[in-house]
């Protein structure tokens, strides 16, 4: 008989998510419902606001991809009123957004995802001379594993796990049949899980350096940026070197060696070896690195593309066409559930709230729950589709898309990754997967990031310029948008300006399409798709799953999508094929 | 309340909270701080540091020293409401290895959602035990504003589908002390701006609690770690002002210590940005800064360790720690003069610079009673054994 499992909280991301699932007699997951917990409504607060405040409200969508909103918001704005900065507060936002990916990733697979491949417990009866010796086999140059450091690892977690009072870590799922490091591999992890809490302090302090501040920095405005007396400090720009620095030498020596090492190890767990999910792959071009150039490339892979591209036959990346994105609401707390584009969308509340049901509980048990109404509505997010078929968007689909279309930044550090970890290009399409393209996206970021840095030197040289004067016309009516790719995927901001206020405000983001719900022919979302087929060693320690979900690092409060109560429309944009910002 | 007198209260509460049982017995923080290299003369000096801080005389820098022991004693509970985790994210950017970190590193936390490992059932279960076995005796941290009455609906977490405002009910009725951090749980936040259509309300409203207002979005991770610290020594709420936020913390306006003060007392503005003027660092007064209506200390603490502050970057301050702020303090590039929206207060600026003006003028009076009322329902917590 099958049974139901729920896990709300989903821990270690941003925002409230619930993630459900039934499972067959053989404790394989045959269904799977992604559930959003939280409407706050941003975008409706927006209307009739300043248009230069939007990029600051929009920030407050997410603190953990705290950037993103802000610079998203400034540039819709932009775009709409036709400014083009000038090229030194271009270059001034790759290096903040630069912060950003080398913050991010590495908190997000130490932090956030680490514990679901690192049993810390494990750590305590591990050989630190050895595993000293061990880290040697993923790196020529590892750091914070001499024998001495990860002895002293080794005594604080002992420390804290004699007393039996574990705090954060307490009533975890340690010793899990698939946790796959030995115990010298988990405390090297261990060890760099810890140098991890200092290393994003630095990121976070590189972004502050013309930011002001990490999280929610405050230096962007409509037309450019705001820090010309750090720019024009040449202090200022080496502090921000060193800090680079500091934080690429960790990304280089411990979380590439720490991917190639659990690549290794999890390579014959069924759990992580596959759940691709969604296989229709988007991504966005980003990171300007001089007057003309972009580290990464746009595209639009569907499955068939993808299967042909890891499979060698010929295979096409395509260019969006916009018009085909929609979003329906037929299992998402609204009451219009057509398929409409965004900003025709109408979004009226319709919370139809949870049902009485029996489903597994921490001891294995049946228990009394709340569960989602399956055939009806179950959450905050909404089902974009293009051209009908969901996306899936994300480090995977930058680093992909970027493979695929020979681009030689990404190409070079794929193909070193594969010949150091032995895996075949196929092993991209898993859970696994997903999280080892976050790694190459932070790497092929701080590899690169430097020509950013470079271009801007040798053009304060000859231009002072941050900022682009501009008129607002009241008596005009404006529109434009941002698209571009944050550490999540795609991301793209929608503005309308009128009488000089913003008449209306659409932001779709990276994690409302990969945790989308069904839409009305019963297809699954990225998350949801992702599950179906994975089996469950222990219904009471689902890790699995929170693993799963995990490897497209959730970012709740950002999916979760505008609202009008009133229930007036959305918008009626028309799109603009060249309107493109960025 | 004379010197002597304050003196003499926090040792004797710091003599009841030395009674408590250790939640970790076979270690102190001194001991711990030993093994880390920090001597006992930087740990003193940096007590004194704190001190002066939280605006108390040098003297009472040995009670700040055994606070910061103490702090072994304190479970926390962090709960996520309708927020962006932002206030999570600077609690995380304190100074490594110093000493703030490893106070966080050695206080009990026992619920936080963003780095706990359990997730689901096992959440729940930790929330609850928590709450059970520390009743009356842990630290209450919310971030996020709470979707309240009829459309409570808007969050819930959990197995059993609890909404955010029970969650925080019940917390915060087994809770010793009450902090919201940021301004989401202390005003509402963001989602509360007009028209607040989730009917998101500030922590304090949706429990009927004295609650500490730790705001700022985010509050910077001084801030946070100060409060805690403040609980410790006073063992009850610390000075606030009308809007309940902790005076040695926000009894400054942004504009009384900020380093461009001189440009506006000379009547030097940046006109536009990226002028000659913002190349010189003139005031941002005329840019929308809304230093001189705004209590921090930011133009003291900075943010990220002193990396800088939004000032020293060339941007305004947008009045961030103040209720209300989103509605308040926009065009936030403009000076309170030209607005052009509906805001909370009705149409246009002069309303709402009137309103702000009286808001400050009236806070030292009402503070005092504020206080003395909070005081009375809150009392100290319960030390006997």
């Amino acid at each position: 008989m099958s049974k139901r499992i729920v896990v709300d909280p989903i821990t270690r991301i941003e925002g409230h998510l619930r993630v459900e699932v039934i499972v067959d007699d053989n404790n394989v997951v045959t269904e799977a419902y992604s559930s959003a917990t939280l409407w706050r409504g941003l975008e409706n607060i927006l209307k009739g606001r300043d248009p230069r405040d939007a990029g600051f409200f929009t920030q407050r969508i997410c603190g953990v991809c705290t950037y993103s909103h802000y610079k998203a918001g400034i540039m819709a704005v932009e775009d709409a009123l036709g400014i083009e900065p000038p090229l030194n507060a271009k270059l001034t936002r790759t290096l903040m957004n630069t912060a950003l990916f080398m913050h991010d990733h590495p908190v997000h697979f130490y932090h956030l995802h680490g514990l679901d491949w690192v049993d810390v417990v494990s750590a305590l009866s591990a050989d630190p001379a050895k595993a000293s010796k061990d880290a040697f086999k993923y790196t020529e140059t590892p750091m914070y594993t001499g024998e001495d450091h990860l002895k002293a690892v080794q005594k604080r977690v002992a420390e804290f796990v004699k007393k039996g009072h574990l705090g954060p870590f307490a009533n975890a799922y340690w010793g899990h049949p698939t946790y796959k490091l030995t115990p010298e591999q988990n405390l090297i992890a261990v060890s760099h899980y810890l140098e991890g809490l200092k290393i994003q302090r630095t990121a976070a302090q590189m972004m502050a350096i013309f930011g002001a501040k990490q999280p929610h920095p405050q230096s962007l405005t409509v037309g450019g940026v705001t820090c010309i007396m750090d720019l024009q400090s040449p202090a200022r720009l080496g502090e921000y070197l060193v800090k680079f620095q500091e934080v690429k030498a960790f990304i280089d020596n411990c979380y590439y060696p720490d991917v190639v090492m659990a690549g290794g190890m999890y390579a014959g767990e069924p759990s992580v070896n596959a759940g691709l999910g969604t296989a229709n792959l988007f991504t966005y071009k980003e990171f300007p690195l001089n007057a003309s150039e972009y580290m990464f490339d746009s595209g639009l892979m569907m499955a068939e593309d993808v299967i042909n591209l890891v499979s060698g036959k010929e295979f096409k990346i395509h260019d969006l066409d916009e018009s085909k994105i929609t979003e329906e609401a037929t299992h998402a707390w609204y009451q219009n559930d057509e398929a409409l584009h965004p900003y025709d969308g109408k979004t009226n509340p319709n919370y139809t709230g949870f049902k009485d049901a029996e489903t597994i509980n921490d001891k294995g048990e049946l228990a009394h729950s709340k569960v989602i109404k399956e055939n009806e509505k179950y959450t905050w997010i909404k089902a974009p589709r293009y051209d009908g078929k969901p996306l899936q968007v994300g480090p995977l689909a930058n680093i992909v898309i970027n493979y695929a279309r020979g681009n030689q930044r990404v190409v070079k550090v794929v193909n070193q990754f594969l010949k150091d970890t032995g895996l075949p290009i196929t092993a991209v399409a898993s859970t696994l997967g997903r999280t080892a393209c976050r790694m190459l996206e932070a790497k092929v970021v701080a590899d690169n990031a430097l020509e950013a840095f470079n271009a801007l030197i040798e053009n304060l040289k000859v231009d002072d310029s941050t900022f682009t004067s501009y008129k607002i016309d009241k008596n005009k009516e404006y529109k434009g948008r941002y698209m571009g790719n944050v550490p999540r995927g795609v991301l793209s901001h929608w503005v309308r300006v009128k009488n000089g206020v913003i008449e209306n405000y659409q932001a779709v983001v990276p994690s409302t399409w990969n945790a989308s719900p069904k839409d009305a022919n019963g297809v699954r979302g990225p998350y949801e798709e992702s599950l179906i087929g994975l089996p469950i060693a222990n219904l009471a320690q689902p890790l699995e799953i929170i693993r799963v979900i995990h490897s497209f690092d959730p970012c709740i409060a950002c999916a979760v999508h505008v609202m009008d109560t009133k229930g007036n429309e959305m918008g009626s944009y028309k799109i603009d094929p060249n309107g493109a910002s960025c | 309340m004379e010197q002597a007198e304050l003196y003499q209260k926090i040792s004797d509460r710091l003599g009841d909270l030395a009674k408590f049982a250790p939640m970790k017995e076979d270690k102190s923080i001194s001991q711990l701080m030993e093994e880390k290299g920090i001597s006992r003369r930087d740990f003193m000096k940096w007590a004194g540091g704190m001190t002066a801080m939280l605006s108390l005389p040098s003297s009472f820098t040995p009670l700040m020293a055994k606070a910061a022991e103490l702090t072994d004693r304190l479970p926390v509970v962090w709960l996520h409401m309708a927020e962006c985790t932002g206030c999570s994210e600077s609690l995380l950017r304190t100074d490594a290895p110093g000493i703030d970190s490893l106070i966080f590193d050695y206080i009990s936390l026992e619920y936080h959602e963003t780095i706990m490992s359990a997730a689901g059932w096992q959440a729940e279960h930790n929330l609850e035990s928590a709450i059970e076995k520390y009743k009356g005796k842990f630290i209450l941290m919310v971030e996020g504003g709470i979707p309240d009455g009829s459309s409570d609906f808007y969050l819930t977490v959990g197995p059993h589908g609890k909404t955010g405002r029970k969650h925080a009910q019940d917390a915060a009725n087994a809770a010793a002390a009450i902090f919201a951090i940021g301004t989401c749980s202390s005003f509402g936040g963001v989602q509360a701006a007009y028209p607040n259509p989730t009917n998101a309300q500030s922590l304090s409203k949706v429990t009927g609690k004295p609650v500490i207002n730790v705001p700022g979005c985010p509050p910077s991770e001084k801030n946070i770690v100060g409060n805690v610290l403040h609980y410790i020594l006073f063992g009850t709420l610390p000075a606030l002002d009308v809007f309940n936020r902790p005076k040695w913390a926000y009894g400054l306006r942004i504009h009384d210590l900020c380093e461009r003060r001189g440009h506006f007392d000379a009547g030097e503005f940046v006109q536009e940005f990226g002028d000659e003027g913002a190349k010189q660092g003139y005031c941002l007064y005329k840019v929308g800064c809304k230093g001189p209506y705004t209590f921090n200390n930011c133009s003291r603490e900075r943010f990220n360790q002193h990396t800088s502050w939004p000032v020293q970057a060339g941007h305004g301050c947008i009045g961030c720690s103040e209720p209300d702020f989103w509605d308040a303090m926009g065009p936030f590039e403009e000076p309170l003069g030209s607005k052009l929206y509906q805001t909370v207060y009705g149409e246009g600026a002069d309303m709402t610079a009137d309103k702000v003006g009286v808001a400050v003028l009236s806070a030292t009076a009402v503070g005092i009673a504020a206080h003395a009322a909070i005081a009375a329902v809150k009392g100290a917590p319960k030390t006997e054994e």
